[in-house]
């Protein structure tokens, strides 16, 4: 084991660092409030090389590993949630699915488009009676000829409306259950794909989260992904790789509060002295920074898991649901810190309260997360 | 002991109850987005009596008593935790001090018009140096002829937009906080501004201002107590205020609770109610159990204010514990609602936002804490 980062890491990491902060932080609070897709800070991502980081280099990515990938998602996220989440989804299950279970043709058709921000991918499992239990999802797809009809509805849909090609999941025949379940890549101007309303949220406001609806949509049997019957599959492989992502912004998170916190505690005076001086103030900063210590090494644990081709199930689904209850704790203690003025929208850590709270949902509940760690340990693993 | 509210508690919860779900709870969620007070709804309130609820009759008070109040807000606040603060800063921060060291004339001209809802009240103590350091301030009074001239800022006034205000100043800065002086100040004094209102995280339909005084005149005679008494009054309005913030953050939980517990039964996955995992279960029983014990402390508080025993460290437990549960409560609320819980179009999101306040306003849990300790070492 080792407890470093390699010097190749720990540069991309400060570079991320450098570049969010500088890029991306000045805009956050404002894009909360605009509450619109942050388009340019998007193009300046794309123009980095930052939208394919872990896309192989045939495919016009940076050919970077998992961790690097992570890394990024940890920095951007600590610079704006809702640029972290547009970029993890984009990246971890709006083009791995492509990459890993698309034809050559779909692969070369899409991912270098995606690994260079030309295109932004989404990911469109969610449904209104289809939440947790995913596979109880209706939208269908009826062969007919050399194409599929697809009916249905998804809902809270990140990047919906800015999205160019949507991963979305479909039965082919409901009474065969899970099995029946099939992926369609389908590009936004599709006839009869349209989408619907914006949800209206407590946070994460700049990641446009919409409704998609299929009204008798017909696509080419080309954009099916993989075979019919394997959509379940392929949608559970994605929310591994997925659910790292969402750790590692869950840790960005938690750690630009945590930095709010330090620098107001130290700063701020009451009775003659910092803040930090009580150790009321001093012991909950110092449980912040182990948790967030512990959500560090449990996320960049399951980077490593997986870029190694170690079963990872078990440790991503620990890493998202410690990183995202990190998240809410440090964010929730955050605003404590800072008082009254942690409660105004002149300073950003309400902001970052409330984009906690969905990384403990989305990607699967932490209720979900703990059912899966507790399948693995059933298991043995 | 006697756990049974008495039938006329009974009667005021119901009352309270209804026209909560009348009145306040249609427009709750529209406030919130606008972030619009509604002095509307605070009329209404007065017209049914609940602006006056502790005070004698003889003020123009409905002559019930602080266990009553602690119910009104517990049931405004189930509904609208905006609406829940309103009345409790009215009558805690504001009446409270008037009817405790006012003097006749103070009360028949300043309690009356709280009582009866015609005025509406706040109690301006916080600075922006001044926070849990109360003392700190910086706002002055000073002598000239038969007036006082205030000069100074406060911030984060709830009821900013109101009529009648408690404001703390210094009168001699050689003594501390024994050199403060409370004044009443009605909002046509000249020299008085409301400055801006307060961008907020939640009790977005509550009204925050900035208080702004600019040679601000204040007559003698509406100096509350005598001077130096400043510092002890405003301490000791707290400790009634902290019921009604404990009152306030028990109702958010309520509504958070019922609204999770109702979603739980009705939605379905994995073919069955989702309150059928224990997971979520187990989540809403501790959510119950912590109502339980927040309602328990609340009414314990304000019972033994009612009695006038001492209070103090009962009114500081039952702020930090219940306010402490309804943080909890609500975010777990939203998370049994799972992405619909965190969209505006359902209830919760707003709970678990107007949630937070009421573990930092009115004192810090951090200062209840403070408080907790120096009675328990006796």
């Amino acid at each position: 084991m080792q407890f470093k980062l390699s010097d190749q890491h720990a540069m991309m990491h400060k570079m991320f660092h450098e570049f969010a902060q500088k890029e991306i932080a000045p805009y956050a609070a404002e894009n909360d409030i605009k509450a619109e897709f942050p388009a340019e800070i998007m193009k300046k991502l794309g123009a980095q090389g930052f939208m394919g980081i872990p896309i192989p280099e045939e495919y016009g990515g940076a050919g970077a590993d998992f961790l690097t990938y992570i890394l990024c998602i940890e920095e951007v996220s600590r610079a704006c949630a809702s640029t972290g989440v547009i970029l993890a989804v984009h990246t971890s299950v709006g083009t791995f699915p492509i990459l890993y279970f698309g034809t050559e043709e779909q692969k070369r058709k899409y991912v270098p488009k995606l690994a260079a921000g030309e295109y932004i991918g989404a990911f469109a499992l969610t449904e209104p009676g289809a939440g947790s239990d995913a596979s109880a999802l209706r939208t269908s797809a009826k062969r007919d000829g050399d194409d599929y009809v697809i009916n249905g509805s998804k809902i809270f849909i990140s990047n919906g409306g800015h999205a160019d090609v949507y991963t979305v999941f479909t039965t082919v025949d409901s009474k065969l259950g899970t099995k029946g379940i099939t992926a369609f890549l389908v590009d936004k101007d599709t006839p009869g794909f349209k989408v619907g309303s914006i949800e209206k949220k407590m946070g994460l406001n700049a990641d446009v989260t919409t409704e998609i609806i299929f009204e008798d949509c017909r696509v080419p049997a080309s954009q099916r992904l993989g075979k019919e019957g394997e959509g379940f599959k392929i949608a559970m492989s994605l929310l591994d790789g997925g659910r790292v992502g969402i750790g590692a912004q869950g840790l960005g998170i938690a750690q630009a509060a945590y930095d709010e916190a330090l620098k107001y505690a130290q700063f701020r005076e009451q009775f003659g002295q910092p803040i930090f001086n009580n150790q009321a103030i001093a012991f909950k900063l110092a449980d912040m920074a182990t948790r967030i210590e512990a959500a560090r090494l449990l996320v960049y644990q399951a980077a490593f898991r997986k870029e190694n081709g170690l079963p990872n199930g078990k440790q991503a689904s620990m890493a998202k649901m410690f990183a995202t209850d990190t998240a809410m704790y440090v964010a929730t203690e955050a605003v404590q810190i800072l008082g009254g003025y942690g409660y105004s929208r002149e300073y950003p850590v309400e902001r970052l309260m409330r984009d906690a709270k969905i990384t403990q949902i989305y990607e699967g509940t932490n209720q979900i997360q703990r059912l899966v760690i507790a399948k693995a340990l059933e298991k043995g693993l | 002991m006697n756990f049974q509210l008495s039938a006329e508690h009974e009667m005021i919860r119901k009352m309270v109850r209804e026209f909560a779900q009348k009145e306040v709870a249609p427009t709750a969620a529209e406030r919130d987005e606008k972030e619009e007070f509604s002095r509307e709804i605070f009329d209404k309130m007065a017209g049914m009596g609940l602006t006056g609820i502790p005070w004698e009759e003889q003020y123009g008070g409905a002559g019930s008593d602080f266990l009553a109040y602690v119910i009104a807000v517990e049931e405004l606040s189930r509904v609208c935790g905006s609406t829940g603060v309103t009345l409790s800063a009215h009558i805690s921060l504001c009446s409270w001090p008037i009817w405790k060291y006012g003097t006749e004339e103070q009360k028949q001209k300043y309690l009356r018009r709280l009582a009866e809802g015609s005025a509406l009240g706040a109690y301006g103590l916080t600075e922006p140096s001044a926070g849990t350091d109360a003392g700190a301030m910086r706002t002055n009074a000073k002598v000239d002829g038969d007036n006082y001239i205030l000069n100074g800022t406060k911030i984060f006034i709830t009821n900013g937009d109101g009529d009648i205000f408690v404001v703390f100043a210094i009168t001699d800065k050689t003594k501390g906080a024994k050199g403060i002086s409370a004044f009443i100040v009605e909002k046509e004094f000249p020299g008085f501004r409301v400055g801006g209102h307060e961008k907020k995280l939640g009790i977005r339909a509550s009204s925050t201002c900035e208080l702004v005084f600019e040679d601000c005149i204040v007559p003698k005679e509406n100096l509350l107590g005598k001077e130096g008494d400043g510092f002890k009054i405003a301490m000791s309005t707290l400790d009634g205020g902290r019921n009604g913030i404990a009152a306030q953050a028990l109702g958010i939980a309520q509504g958070a609770f019922e609204a999770a517990l109702s979603y739980s039964q009705g939605r379905e996955q994995f073919g069955q109610p989702i309150f059928n995992f224990q997971a979520i279960s187990f989540m809403l029983s501790d959510m119950a159990t912590k109502i339980e014990a927040s309602r328990l402390l609340t009414y314990q508080a304000a019972w033994l204010e009612q009695q006038q025993l001492p209070y103090g460290k009962a009114s500081a437990m039952a702020k930090l514990y219940a306010s402490d549960a309804a943080m909890e409560i609500t975010t777990n609320a939203v998370q049994i609602f799972g992405g619909y819980g965190y969209s505006r179009e359902y209830p919760v999101e707003r709970m678990m936002r107007d949630a937070k306040i009421t573990q930092i306003y009115e004192g810090t849990n951090e200062v209840q804490r403070l408080v907790i300790s120096r009675y328990i070492k006796g």
